[in-house]
Parts: C-alpha cells; structure tokens; sequence
C-alpha cells in the first residue's frame, strides 16, 4: 500500500462500464445505419432489377414505350457533367488550396476570403442554380447545355474542395517544410514534392466527396435546365472531322448541347403516374448507385496507389 | 581529445564540483586559428515586440566546430536558424543589425535565400526525414539544384560520412520513417552533407537520441570539420565540451562570453557562465 492510494480513486468498474456502454452504443447506431441502408438498396434492387439489363444503359428514355426506355441520355449527361466539373473543380480547388494556405500572406484580408469560402460551402444548390442561370446560361450565352451545368456544378462543389484540401495541406508537418527548404528548394519544389503528396490522400477525400455530392444534385441543374426526354448523347450529333483540330471542334460542340442526368432522368419517371415509370426509376438509381460505387472504388485504388509509391 | 573526466556520471554524484574539479583536471586545448566563415555583426530578433536575440556579435570559425549553449529560451534557435534565413517564414519577425556569410550581408535583397541555404546547411532538433525513401530523402537536395554527378554515388558518400551505409545499403528504396530515431537524425546529416554545404547548423541533433547513437553523432562531428564548419546548439554541457572548439554561452537573448572551449570551461571570465556550466542555474 503506497501513500498515494488514499489520494486515487480510481473505480474502474465504473470506468469499465461506460467504456463497454460507449462501444455498445456505436456499435448499435452503426448496425442500425446498416440495415436502414439495406433495406433501401433491396427495395430499389426489388422494383428495378427486372427492368435492369445492359440495353437498359444503351437505350434512350421514352414516353410512349416505357417498357423499352432506357438511361443512355442521363448516364453520359452524368458522365460529361462529372468529366467537365472535375476538369474544371478539381485543379482549381486544388490550387486556390495552395495558395491560401502556402502562399497567401496571413492577414486580414485573407481570412476574409477564407471565411467567405465556409460561407459559400453552406449556400443552398439552388442559389448557385440562379448563379448560373444568370451568368452561364444567359449572360455567357451557353444555353441550357453540358458546359452550363459542369461550371455551375463546379462553383457548388468548389468550397468543399478548397476546404477540404486546406485542411489536408495544412496537416502536413511543417518540420517537412522546413527540411525541403533547408535543402535549398524553392517553394514550387516543396509544395510540389513533398506538400501535395503528403496531402494527396486528404485532398481526394473531399474531392471524391464533392463529386458524389455533384453526381447526386438536381436543383442546380433543374434551374439552368437540363431537359427530360433527350434522345442523344452529348456530341452524340455530331461528326468529329479527323485530326486533333476537329476532335476539338467536336469537343466543342458537344460540351454546347443539351443535357440530362441521371438523378434528373430518375426524379421525371418517379412522378409518372404509371407503375412502369416506378420500376424505371428504381432501375435509374441502381445505375446511378452503381456510378457512384465505380467511381469511390476508383479512389481508393487510386489512393493506395498512392501511397504505395510514396517511398 | 576525449576529456575523460566529463563522462557521464550517475545524477546524485555528478554535482556542480566535481564536474568543475573535472575540467581542471583536463583543460581543452586551445584550437589553432583559422579564418572567419559568418560573421554576426550586432544581430537583433524580434518576434513582434519580444526581444529574442540582443546585439549579438560573433565570429565563426572555418572548419571548426562552434557550440552555443544556455539555457531554455536564451535565443539559440533562433540565432541559430537567422543564420540561414529560416526565420524569414515566421510572421511578424524582425531583424537589426547583420550577419555577414563570407563577406555577404545574408539580407541583402540580391542575395537569394536559395543559395544561402545550399551552402549553409541545417539539421533540425526533432530527425525530420522526408516520408520517402532512404535514397530519395538523401538524393532530393541534390536533384533539385542540378547536382549532374552520379547521384547514386553521391547517396553512398553522403551516408557513408553519416556513418549510415552500413545499417541501410541493403534497404535504400524503403521508407526513412522505418528508420529508428537515431538512425533518422543521421540520415538527416546525410541528406544536409549530401549538398556539399560550406557550413552545418546543428539544432541539438542529439535531443532525442540513446547515449551510443549520441556518441556516434559526437564522433560524426568531429569528422565533419575537417571538411565543413559546424555551428552546433546543445544543451549537454559533456557534449559541447567533448565536440566543440569554441563555446558561446547565452542568456536571455544576450552573448555573455564566447570563447575556445577549453578556456570557457575552465576559466570563464564571467560569473554567470561559470555558473551555468556548473549548472548552479539552468
Ligand atoms: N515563432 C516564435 N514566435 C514568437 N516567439 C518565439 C518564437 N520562437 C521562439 N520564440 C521566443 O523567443 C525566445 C527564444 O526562443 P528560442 O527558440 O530561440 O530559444 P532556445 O534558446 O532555442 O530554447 P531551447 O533551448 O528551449 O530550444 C523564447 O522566449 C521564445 O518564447
Ligand atoms: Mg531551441
């Protein structure tokens, strides 16, 4: 017996107890968030799974012969419009990340900007919908098209991922800093080498989520437009002339036509009266579910490509 | 070289006179003199309003190893890493008077940090390898300024006076963090030497090292200054007694005395730094 005991009580029953409580308690919620999800994904499994086939993804949708519709239009408008936001999002997050947080002297000025952009992340869709009916649509004269959505979807998506990536690049060490430019590096070469590979993995984080975030919306692109009932694909009209010049051209005039996505495609048939469009509509989200699944996996392959090449 | 009488001793017999009676015993020898490389001319910092390092003059000398001790808070590190600009990422810092890199006032605007720090090297307190491979943390510095030799010879060289070959010649594409703590603040010296600097900042290298890996950077130390000028900060007064060649003592962000080691340990001119090296305060 120490003297020191009479001062420690240290009841670990107690102790013990709210720790088993704790770990029964996570344990509970997370089943419970499980089966919810479950039961969803059967339900929609169960209603759309006879309708499911690959010419359901080759097939354009229909009003007249339902039976025969089909998600080709929403899937590439989903694939364009993810292609072009990430083109567009991603590199400019990334770097405006950069800056705020490796270049951008620490004043007042900043952390006005810094406090705008958490702002800005928690602005309804529908906000940014307006924003690019405005700008995009009417004042830039892009019309109702592909390009109009993907730069509306990336201004929503844009804060997420500047935060996100602030937050990743600021967790890296600045001891690793430190050592680069002990060595004599330039700025450029210490973001470039060590900064962003360090924050490679917290960086695709938010962009992968952003990206599902953008796959999933549909108010934005309901206010600038994207049509239902489209029977192309984007730049599906068009001949691309050979060459580099003319796949650009055909480039061109693909991201101007008109569009529409999957969430928008599953919202239409959903409000048919008639149970067929029910059924296609589930068929829709499995697809969609699909998308989103292909694309996380995709992360994380990616990131683990990542860092296995790190040494 | 080695003065025996400094080993370390068990904490209850080593007080404040026998560790003095020690230096008596075995003075340092005084080291012959060679030219100056820096030269701190009246050296202020401020973090803001504070006051870090106060008109602080020093000459340091070509090939030796110079030691900067005090205690906690005195302003070594700050001294210490104004010596390379490192303090220039520091918000809100402030500098008066010069330190002159052979002949060059360091601040001068045509004067590229860049440049600075490839000749004037730095290894920081905590081992702080880069997340890569043992080969790419040593090659980097290289690479990027354009070194057109044969960088995998270079590595070797580089490890080899770090006194690391031998533990990582068979492992050299595997990560540094596998590296234990002793073996990653050598492979730190060797990532700094690899560049070929003029002079090595040594931010307490030992810190967080065992005694052996400790004895083997002392031991990498004096090789070292044969080739490079060695500025080293510690708070082991064994250490800067066994390693070094001068000593500069420092409190609240003042120089109190700075001289041949041998001289500062066994006959300090002021009351304080005998104190400190006694360790009567500190
Ligand atoms: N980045 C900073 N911002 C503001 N003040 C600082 C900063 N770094 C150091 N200081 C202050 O400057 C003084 C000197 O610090 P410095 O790190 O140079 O001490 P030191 O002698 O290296 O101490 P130690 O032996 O503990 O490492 C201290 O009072 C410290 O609080
Ligand atoms: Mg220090």
């Amino acid at each position: 017996m120490s003297a020191s005991d009479a001062l420690f009580e240290p009841r670990k029953q107690r102790r013990a107890l709210v720790a088993r409580l704790f770990h029964a308690a996570c344990v509970l919620i997370t089943g419970g968030a499980v089966v919810v999800l479950g039961v969803l994904l059967y339900r929609v499994w169960h209603d759309g799974s006879e309708l499911l086939s690959l010419e359901f993804l080759d097939r354009f949708p229909s009003q007249i012969t339902p039976e025969k519709a089909g998600v080709k239009s929403a899937l590439w408008g989903t694939v364009w419009l993810i292609g072009l936001t990430a083109a567009v999002a991603i590199p400019t997050g990334v770097g405006a990340a950069v800056y705020l947080q490796e270049y951008a002297p620490r004043n007042a000025f900043t952390r006005l900007i810094q406090l705008n952009i958490a702002n800005l992340a928690g602005v309804p869709s529908i906000v940014y919908g307006l924003l690019g009916l405005a700008v995009f649509v009417r004042w830039l004269r892009f019309d109702r098209s592909v390009l109009s959505g993907s730069l509306t979807m990336s201004l929503l998506i844009l804060p997420v991922v500047i935060i996100a990536s602030r937050e990743a690049i600021a967790a890296v060490p600045n001891s690793i800093r430190e050592a680069a430019f002990a060595l004599g590096a330039t700025r450029w070469q210490t973001v470039r080498h060590h900064v962003l590979p360090a924050a490679a993995p917290g960086i695709l984080t938010g962009v992968i989520l952003s990206m599902a975030r953008a796959m999933g919306e549909t108010a934005p692109l309901i206010m600038i437009g994207a049509l239902t009932y489209i029977r192309f694909v984007p730049g599906g009209t068009h001949e691309a002339a050979p060459g580099l010049a003319g796949w650009v051209g055909w480039f061109g005039e693909a991201i101007r036509d008109p569009f529409v996505v999957l969430p928008i495609q599953i919202f239409n048939w959903a409000e048919q009266a008639q149970p067929i469009f029910h059924k296609l509509a589930a068929a829709g989200i499995v697809v969609l579910l699909t998308v989103m699944l292909i694309l996380n996996g995709a992360a994380v392959v990616l990131r683990a490509f990542w860092q296995r090449k790190q040494p | 070289m080695k003065l025996t009488g400094l080993e370390v001793r068990p904490p209850m017999t080593r007080t404040a006179d026998s560790v003095r009676t020690s230096f008596v015993v075995e003075p340092k020898p005084v080291p012959e003199r060679t030219p100056s490389v820096i030269s701190i001319d009246r050296l202020s910092v401020l973090y803001g309003t504070h006051v870090a390092v106060k008109e602080v003059s020093m000459e340091i000398a070509e090939r030796r190893v110079t030691a900067i001790i005090g205690p906690s808070g005195c302003g070594k590190s700050t001294l210490l890493r104004s010596i390379n600009r490192m303090n220039d990422f520091i918000a809100g810092i402030g500098f008066q008077g010069a330190i002159r890199f052979r002949g060059r006032d360091i601040r001068d605007p045509g004067y590229d940090p860049i440049d600075l720090r490839r000749s004037v090297g730095m290894v920081f307190q905590k081992p702080n390898p880069f997340p890569k491979s043992i080969y790419r943390n040593v090659a980097w510095g290289a690479a990027i300024n354009g070194y057109r030799g044969d960088l995998t010879q270079l590595v070797e060289d580089a490890l080899k006076k770090a006194a690391l070959w031998e533990e990582v010649k068979d492992k050299l594409s595997q990560s540094a963090l596998a590296l234990s703590g002793g073996q990653q603040q050598r492979l730190c010296i060797a990532r700094a030497i690899a560049l070929q600097p003029e002079v090595l900042l040594m931010d307490e290298p030992c810190s967080a090292l065992d005694p052996i890996a400790t004895a083997r950077i002392e031991d990498l130390i004096d090789k070292l200054k044969a080739q490079y000028t060695v500025v080293l900060v510690t708070h082991n007064m064994q250490q800067a007694g066994r390693v070094s060649d001068y000593t500069a003592f420092m409190y609240m962000g003042e120089l109190i005395e700075m001289d041949a080691t041998g001289r500062i340990f066994t006959n300090p001119q002021v009351r304080k730094t005998q104190d400190y090296i006694t360790g009567r305060f500190g």
